[in-house]
């Protein structure tokens, strides 16, 4: 009887597709009809049809073979991407956008972090802003337009609310509006939490060593943005002539601390002022010790 | 064995030709692409970026190599198991040409950006009814050429190439459901959470029932044809086949670990994980102790290293899978290029180790001929064997160094220790070095070609065959 399934091919295949089916129902078709695999989370939203047209961009141009789109829940990940993805963040996602490489940066919380500006700077020019990045520039998408009907046909194939309003006002976009567009609704469905406060003084001594250990992290970190000197760059402001927050009005020590550490998200009030976006939070990036010697850093390079 | 079989052999030239040519159009790419990573100005958009010419360089590989390999291969082992000729030869011929207009149009759509945004199904769906339609002509000629067949018992190659034939398809047409939009744009069926489960079953049992099975089933009918060595155990294969099969569709799922997927799935996947390591080692035994009845066929059988160094990456393959698919190993290694390194000790060793070696005993076979030079398939051999290895060595060196420097927190302030760009700019070197093992793979794969081409060329040659008979 041993024998017999191997001279008999039809009902080898019906054999093999039983044997076949049993880890597939259990692994793939039972999680199908799961309610643990169908959440969403209340405040979540269709993409607009010009996100949508941005995440076509993403995906046409194989952003996602090297952007993961999927913090996992480990301790040194959180705080390089901010909090851990949750499936019911992408009950809109068809086809998802995980991921399974990172040769760039995980993009599950990109949304926010920077201003448009900086987006379109960084496209334009990736090495522009970081000295080494092997990202190829994408600035050539300004060229193509998105397709309003397309999109429209889209919208509806996903059966996405739309208005005839906003297809209409994506004439004249072009593919790098709708993918910038797109990147900063990333993973804002979860909004950031407020941060704690930890400026406190300084406890590195203000020497030639603590500006040296700043100047190395600001080269590092920081010229991308606010160029080699630290006199303004593609994306950030001067930082030498006492204007902050676009108030010509120096900060303290502790002030500026909280700025490096908390960035600058649009409207946030620091000492007075109102944060216009542009700057993201180094917190955990850097810790204490190493902002406090860019801020000795930054004080040597100041106009006296 | 008296009467002679009128064996049709065109389908089996054909594909195996063609799937070489794309097997070596896309290794190039391979390398190109390998390049664009340290040196980003090679980036010619929007046609010959880096993240088009990669999709490319993968289905170039698993459709138009791997693929086109299963066909010849397929239709050859088929009709010596069988004792009979191909059923519907005329149909083999027109999948051929089907084949290579679909594989030509893949490339050409991927590279204008068609892509559906699913890893190895990025195909948008006017080609995947191309390919469904492909790999129905394939399933009627081969199990219809089994049902007619001449030999009662089924060998082992052919349970594979069977089990090949149904998988595929049923993982194939599921990932590949899509909502279209317009003839060259859709979105998938799922979303979400659902939809990475259904990819990663898909995509890790591609690996199973393309990069496996099939390969497997060659294993066990050139092994034993081209060193004259009986298989070592016929149990032994039997216990291993089913094993494989039924545990493979459970694994997918360790692709997602530390994902927002329901934990037990996760869990589940990597138990059955570990327990691939029984299956595939059960081949590993099985071809080191066939050979090992006279180990002499190593040196005085130019293609048993072949076979025996693809089984080997076969089965270490098996073994650094398991060891990937443990929560601890992957948080570590997990989006680094320790992936591609493993990836392409299978695909580059294994895999390509062993279709090589199979073509070696089928083209002069089917063309009634010697190979053009054992010489030269010795000095493809170690070309794809160093350049393989340069390859897989400096990326899971590199792929360590990422997910150390990722997870790295300094002690003094609990902050992390390292930038993103710190791990890019330490990659440099090893990218470098990475992209020299592909160029040694690719001229061994040259090498290799030159060596089939030549083959051809003197059995059409009739004073050269004459002289050699």
């Amino acid at each position: 009887m041993s024998g017999s399934i191997y001279k008999r091919p039809i009902f080898f295949i019906i054999v093999v597709t039983v044997v076949i089916l049993i880890g597939t129902t259990v692994m793939m078709v039972y999680p199908l009809f799961s309610s643990e695999m169908h959440p969403k989370m209340a405040n979540l939203k269709p993409y607009t049809a010009l996100q949508l047209a941005g995440r076509d961009v993403y995906i046409e141009n194989g952003c996602y073979y090297c952007h993961s789109q999927m913090i996992r829940p480990l301790k040194a990940e959180v705080m390089r991407y901010g909090e851990y993805s949750k499936a019911g963040e992408f009950t809109y996602d068809q086809p998802f956008l995980w991921g399974s490489k990172r040769k760039g940066p995980d993009l599950a919380r990109i949304g926010g972090k920077y201003n448009d500006k900086w987006h379109y700077e960084h496209l334009n020019n990736p090495r522009k802003l970081f000295q080494g990045s092997n990202m190829p520039a994408y600035g050539w998408l300004a060229k193509y337009p998105i397709d309003p009907q397309e999109m429209e046909a889209s919208m509806k194939a996903l059966g996405f609310p739309y208005t005839k309003d906003e297809i209409a006002a994506l004439a004249g976009k072009t593919k790098l509006d709708a993918l910038v567009a797109y990147l900063q609704n990333l993973g804002t469905v979860i909004p950031k939490a407020a941060k704690v406060s930890v400026a406190g003084k300084s406890e590195l001594v203000n020497d030639a060593a603590t500006i040296a250990d700043g100047k190395k992290l600001f080269e590092t970190n920081c010229v991308g943005c606010h160029g080699a000197d630290g006199k303004g760059g593609p994306a950030g402001p001067n930082l030498t002539d006492k204007v902050w927050l676009n108030v010509a009005k120096p900060v303290s020590d502790e002030t500026l601390f909280t700025i490096i550490s908390e960035g600058t998200k649009e409207g946030k009030v620091i000492d007075g002022r109102t944060a216009k976006g542009g700057m993201p939070e180094w917190d955990e990036l850097l810790g204490k010790k190493k902002i406090w010697s860019l801020v000795s850093y930054i004080r040597s390079i100041e106009a006296k | 064995m008296g009467e002679a079989v009128a064996y049709e052999w065109k389908p089996v030239k054909g594909f195996a030709l063609s799937g070489l040519f794309w097997g070596l159009v896309s290794v190039l790419i391979g390398v190109f692409i390998s390049i664009q990573l340290w040196k980003p100005e090679l980036n010619f958009p929007p046609f010959l970026t880096y993240g088009r010419l990669r999709t490319v360089h993968v289905n170039g590989l698993i459709f138009g190599f791997t693929v086109g390999e299963i066909f010849a291969l397929g239709y050859y082992m088929v009709q010596k198991l069988t004792r009979r000729t191909l059923l519907f030869p005329k149909l083999a011929m027109v999948q051929l040409y089907v084949f290579n207009a679909a594989i030509a149009a893949a490339a050409v759509s991927l590279l204008a950006g068609m892509n559906r945004g699913k890893e190895f199904a990025e195909l948008e769906w006017p080609l995947n009814i191309g390919v469904v339609i492909l790999w129905v002509m394939f399933a009627v000629i081969i199990v219809g050429t089994i049902i007619k067949r001449k030999e009662e018992q089924m060998y082992i190659s052919l349970w594979y190439l069977l089990s090949t034939v149904v998988a595929v398809a049923i993982l194939y047409i599921v990932n590949h459901l899509s909502i279209p939009v317009s003839l060259t744009k859709s979105y998938s069926l799922f979303a979400g959470s659902n939809d990475a489960n259904i990819e990663w079953w898909y995509g890790h049992n591609a690996v199973a029932f393309v990069f496996t099975t099939p390969i497997l089933g060659m294993f066990y009918y050139f092994l034993p044809k081209s060193t004259g060595l009986p298989i070592f155990s016929h149990r032994l294969s039997i216990v291993a086949f089913w094993s494989l099969i039924f545990a493979y569709l459970w694994t997918g799922a360790h692709h997602l670990i530390y994902s927002p997927l329901p934990d037990w799935i996760q869990t589940v996947a990597i138990a059955f994980t570990l327990f691939m390591i029984a299956p595939s080692w059960a081949s590993v035994f099985n071809g080191y102790n066939t050979v090992g009845a006279d180990w002499s066929k190593m040196k005085s059988n130019y293609l048993t290293k072949f076979f025996i160094l693809g089984i080997t990456f076969y089965g270490l393959q098996t073994l650094q899978g398991p060891l990937q698919g443990l929560r601890v190993v992957n948080q570590i290694v997990h989006f680094t290029d320790w992936v591609p390194g493993h990836v392409h000790m299978g695909t580059m060793g294994w895999l390509t180790l062993t279709i090589s070696a199979s073509l070696y005993y089928v083209i002069p076979n089917v063309y009634k001929t010697e190979i053009f030079s054992i010489k030269l398939a010795n000095v493809h051999f170690w070309l794809v064997l160093i350049g393989q290895m340069i390859f897989s060595v400096s990326m899971w060196i590199l792929g360590i160094q990422q997910g150390v420097m990722w997870k790295a927190i300094s002690p003094e302030d609990g902050s992390l220790t390292y930038s993103f760009m710190e791990s890019v700019l330490v990659s440099y070197p090893y990218w470098q070095v990475r992209s020299f093992g592909g160029l040694l793979f690719f001229i061994g794969m040259c090498v290799f070609a030159y060596n089939i081409v030549m083959t051809i060329k003197n059995a059409n040659n009739p004073a050269v065959a004459e002289g050699r008979g």
